[in-house]
């Protein structure tokens, strides 16, 4: 995480709250954020894992991209605003189906990753000709200009970045949220929707980022105050800063752009296979395809894998990774200790030659060789909210 | 006790000191999960790198307070890393250095001097 002064830093609507919860504050992509509270990242990482954390993520870039002129045709209308961001991406977005939500991918014109990000589609009929974006707070300055742009002139983007958004995440999560809003744990994993509170309009997605179920809430600034300390005062509830939100995600084997995936990155090599449209990919035009159908057929020369780093020292970004015969083969992009497993884990990039799971390899950490196995991702089993069919 | 500014403590006793991090560093640091310390007759220098101490987050290098030679490391901190937070400035030493000049402790501060210096912080 890279600090900044303070004083040029962004506050987010929960800014106070967090100071007065004695968090430990840095400064991430612009924002002053807290990377911790008082139990610390080891016991606030376990507690999601058990319980329900409730984590301010309002330095996210939501946003909003509305068709100009609507038809009133609720299909026509999202397939014309699907149409204007679908150029840039490499998901299926005319295919989302009301309320639903879509992880995917930013592509430039080489098929390199500018960054993941979420789009939705609004549940109700008077809505359609809209979608709902969520882009990673260091990348706004160049996703919004990049989607602006395609759609100039046909769709407005609106950002709405200066609300909060606030995610709960954990086993205990939906029945948290369920005593303050209602309907919302009746939400199916990867839809959103609007609900009431006192009043107040919140749009409630079942997402998130830590491989537990949970929900991220987009909230305006005066009801985010009340909504994070009602939720914050449930006992099976603890504040949870961005440390264990890190190491949560890794656990739960999922990218960090600037970290594990970047510009130069495919969607094959960084293991994101499942984000491309085969729709798409079907229909042609898509951003990278030509990238994307040599590497299927040649195999990448790189992919990324999980690590599990059998002895020593946590290996962090930036180490190298060796074969058994400590030949130089690849680099971690990121890694650390899982508090899940108490055992250092770790993400990188190797040859396909050396990605199968169970490889012996090695990483260097302070130029000594450490015994390590490729491990299949996730290495927590992801817990999301899928009733059986 | 004598402390450093990068936040070890050292204690002497005849030419040998021990050292580990502060309360404040072992506070600031969180959970430390893993310990990489030298081995027996490592040569260290005063200012210099001499171990390591990591968190899930983060890494932080501990520096030697004084120069000397490393007679002991604690083992225990392979199989309970977690005593350099719960006793950082007892069952969590991290070293002993027979130290080649014993006055070089007057260089350190005493506790007083390093409580104020935190207050700077």
């Amino acid at each position: 995480m890279e600090t900044v002064s303070a004083e040029a830093l962004l506050r987010t609507p929960l800014t106070d709250a967090h100071r007065r919860a004695g968090a430990r504050m840095v400064g991430f992509a612009g924002y002053d954020m807290p990377v911790q509270y008082a139990q610390g990242v080891l016991k606030e990482h376990l507690w999601t894992r058990a319980h329900a954390g409730l984590f301010d993520v309002s330095h996210m870039g939501p946003a909003f991209l509305t068709l100009e002129r609507r038809s009133g045709d609720p299909d026509a209308d999202h397939a014309a605003v699907s149409a204007l961001i679908e150029p840039l991406v490499c998901g299926d977005i005319a295919g989302l189906s009301p309320g639903q939500l879509r992880y995917t991918l930013l592509l430039n014109e080489d098929g390199g990753i500018i960054d993941d990000l979420m789009i939705g589609r609004p549940l109700w009929e008077s809505r359609q000709g809209m979608l709902y974006l969520v882009v990673n707070a260091a990348r706004k300055a160049v996703d919004f200009p990049l989607i602006a742009e395609a759609a100039a002139g046909r769709a407005r983007l609106e950002r709405a970045d200066d609300r909060a958004l606030i995610a709960i995440q954990g086993p205990e999560a939906a029945e948290v949220l369920g005593g303050v809003v209602r309907e919302a744990s009746a939400l199916g994993f990867m839809r959103h929707a609007r609900f009431d509170l006192d009043g107040s309009r919140l749009l409630v997605s079942r997402s998130g980022y830590t491989g537990e179920d949970g929900f991220e809430i987009l909230a305006l600034p005066e009801m985010a105050v009340k909504l994070w300390d009602r939720l914050a005062d449930d006992r099976r509830v603890e504040p949870v800063g961005l440390g264990a939100r890190d190491s949560l995600r890794l656990e739960a084997g999922l990218p960090l752009w600037g970290h594990d995936i970047d510009e130069t990155t495919s969607p094959v090599e960084a293991a994101l296979e499942f984000a491309v449209s085969k729709k798409r990919l079907k229909a042609g035009a898509m951003r990278g395809a030509a990238r994307f159908a040599r590497e299927r057929a040649d195999g990448p020369a790189r992919v990324r894998v999980g690590l599990k780093v059998l002895q020593g020292a946590p290996a962090r970004e930036g180490a190298p990774i060796a074969d058994g015969q400590g030949r130089g083969i690849g680099v971690v992009t990121s890694g650390g200790f899982s508090p899940s497993l108490g055992a250092p884990i770790a993400m990188g990039y190797v040859p396909p030659a050396f990605a199968a799971p169970g490889t012996a390899l090695q990483v260097l950490v302070r130029g000594r060789p450490q015994a390590t196995e490729v491990a299949s991702f996730p290495f927590t089993p992801h817990r999301y909210h899928r009733p059986a069919a | 006790m004598r402390f450093t500014k990068d936040h070890e403590w050292v204690e002497l006793n005849g030419d040998t000191a021990t050292v580990g991090i502060t309360a404040y560093a072992a506070e600031q640091l969180g959970d430390v999960v893993f310990v990489e310390l030298p081995t027996a007759g490592a040569k260290v220098e005063a200012g210099g790198e001499m171990a390591v101490v990591e968190s899930v987050k983060a890494a932080s290098d501990v520096f030697a307070p004084l120069t000397g030679e490393v007679t002991d490391a604690n083992g225990e901190l392979s199989d309970n890393p977690q005593t350099v937070n719960d006793a950082p400035e007892g069952s969590g030493w991290l070293v002993k250095i027979k130290v080649a000049d014993p006055a070089q402790m007057d260089q350190l501060m005493d506790r007083a001097a390093y409580e104020a210096f935190l207050g700077t912080l």
